[in-house]
């Protein structure tokens, strides 16, 4: 028991300090750190991307302070309403299904279209073959409905691994993600049929956390109105500006 | 790291791979490989302690501490270490909020579980949200520690539990019959002789805490094998100044042969524990010791 109220009392007092130290509100903004252009990890092991700048553009705006995490793709959302961090900015598109979990800010992108990348001349049935998608994206669950065969990965990166070791004739993704790939590998090209899915991307943030949802919002709306977003999307060539 | 890093493109051979090997995404799979020595600094010797703790419980004279030592190993032997790891983390986590929450905020009304949501007050958490990133990560690596010492403190337990049984009883005899209590000769008869009986299956213990360290990565610790996957990743040009293809084979290599030569440095250590701890002792070991000696 004297044990127990001596941790308490630490607990307590190591919560002041730290209380007392910063007068600016902390943010924790969650990424992945594996989906060039929107955030990958640097050569010197920083989060980078059109995500990191813009992140960091946002937080001036509304005057927080943020810290940058990275987090799996596959359990970014449960470790938001966890309280792990507080934003996850990692390209991730607005759709009703997550809605139902985690709440958005208005979406930072226009909707880009998805695409399709596979090896050079390989002939591909999109509609019968074996497609492969990263888990939980909106990509994988359009896969799944289109009857074509659907392989999963945990990374982006492993998807392409996927179609260069045969395990798949094709990859779904993003088209800002693909087209770089196939622009810098001379074996892989992104096939003409495009998918219209997604409706942007948005920050996701806990449902409670309204407060917060306001103050991006209105940092993103005061980025579009100045043309700075766009600025950051010719730049990263994440689709269309606003 | 060097001069002449700073034009990547221009390089060949021998310095492009000095340049590359110690990028600052380099230094921190360097830095990875520490934290998982630490790890098993740490983990070892607390693993060991709950082991202790959990086999005097379950021999204990007393029904609810021998019921709670047994119950102890039970459970955590009979659970995958990765659905423990998965579920124990996260229910520490919370728990340790909610009762800060509790301790630190009674004026607050709201629910802590709205809908998805775990919401405590922002003093309760923990560490708090202000507080810098390697507090997170060391609150983080701490969870580790304990939930490896957990595990792996249960078979532990077990295989001191059966060490302490296989002490001749010729030995704690002699004891009682020197007019030892029950403590004197559980301390000064029962304990020196039996880590020679539990180190065989102390030291397969030390082999797979070694190998369950990647576990670590599914704790959210930036261990060597999130480094190797991260660096291996097939890398552009537009994003990366050394681009390369899929390499993520060669890092993986490089793990296992990591992985290899630190069992077998283990391994030779034991060997040596294992002869000093066998001196004297009422074993074959020792008994070959003994007609060597003479």
């Amino acid at each position: 028991m004297k044990k127990l109220i001596l941790t308490t009392a630490a607990l307590v007092f190591a919560g002041g300090m730290a209380m007392a130290e910063s007068h600016m509100k902390t943010v924790r903004l969650g990424t992945e750190g594996a989906y060039p252009p929107y955030n990958f990890i640097n050569d010197a092991g920083e989060v980078d991307g059109f995500e990191r700048e813009l992140g960091d553009e946002l937080c001036k705006r509304a005057e927080l302070k943020c810290e940058w995490v990275t987090n799996d793709w596959d359990s970014i959302i449960p470790n938001l309403v966890s309280g792990n961090y507080d934003v996850i900015i990692a390209g991730m598109s607005i759709t009703a299904e997550r809605d139902e979990v985690i709440d958005f800010t208005q979406n930072y992108t226009q909707p880009d279209p998805s695409a399709y990348l596979a090896m050079d001349g390989a002939d591909v049935d999109l509609k019968g073959g074996v497609i492969a998608a990263q888990t939980n994206t909106i990509q994988a669950a359009f896969v799944a409905e289109s009857g074509a065969t659907l392989v999963e990965f945990a990374t982006p990166d492993e998807t392409i691994a996927a179609v260069r070791g045969g395990e798949a004739d094709a990859v779904l993704a993003d088209k800002s993600y693909l087209a770089p790939i196939a622009d810098e590998n001379a074996d892989l090209v992104l096939l003409e049929q495009e998918e219209l899915i997604g409706g942007g991307v948005g920050m996701g943030l806990r449902e409670s956390d309204t407060e917060l949802k306001e103050t991006f919002d209105k940092a993103i709306q005061s980025m579009k109105d100045d043309g700075s977003l766009n600025k950051l999307l010719t730049k990263w060539e994440i689709g269309a500006t606003f | 790291m060097f001069s002449y890093c700073a034009d990547p493109e221009a390089l060949e051979g021998f310095t492009w791979l000095a340049c590359y090997l110690t990028t600052g995404k380099h230094m921190s799979l360097y830095v990875s490989l520490g934290v998982v020595l630490l790890l098993l600094a740490i983990t070892a010797p607390a693993a060991l302690l709950f082991g202790f703790f959990g086999a005097s419980a379950a021999r204990s004279k007393l029904l609810p501490l021998r019921l709670l030592g047994k119950g102890y190993i039970a459970i955590v032997r009979g659970v995958p270490d990765i659905a423990f790891f998965l579920f124990f983390v996260i229910a520490l986590d919370q728990g340790i909020e909610y009762l800060r929450h509790k301790a630190l905020c009674p004026g607050w009304n709201e629910p802590i579980r709205q809908g998805n949501d775990f919401v405590v007050c922002t003093a309760a958490k923990m560490p708090l949200s202000t507080s810098p990133q390697w507090v997170h990560e060391v609150y983080g690596f701490s969870l580790a520690v304990l939930t490896f010492a957990i595990v792996f403190g249960a078979f532990a337990a077990n295989v001191l539990f059966g060490a302490m049984r296989a002490v001749p009883r010729a030995q704690i005899e002699t004891a009682e019959a020197y007019g030892m209590t029950r403590r004197q000769s559980f301390w000064r008869i029962l304990v020196p002789q039996m880590w020679v009986y539990a180190l065989p299956g102390l030291s397969n213990l030390w082999m797979v805490l070694i190998k369950a360290t990647p576990l670590l990565f599914l704790l959210g610790v930036e261990d060597i094998v999130y480094w190797s996957k991260e660096l291996g990743a097939a890398k552009l040009a537009r994003y990366s100044d050394y681009p390369h293809g899929d390499w993520r084979m060669w890092y993986f290599l490089g793990l296992l042969v990591f992985y290899l030569l630190f069992t077998k440095l283990s391994e030779i250590v034991l060997e040596r524990i294992t002869r000093r701890l066998s001196h004297g002792q009422a074993t074959t070991g020792g008994e070959a010791l003994r007609k060597a000696a003479t």
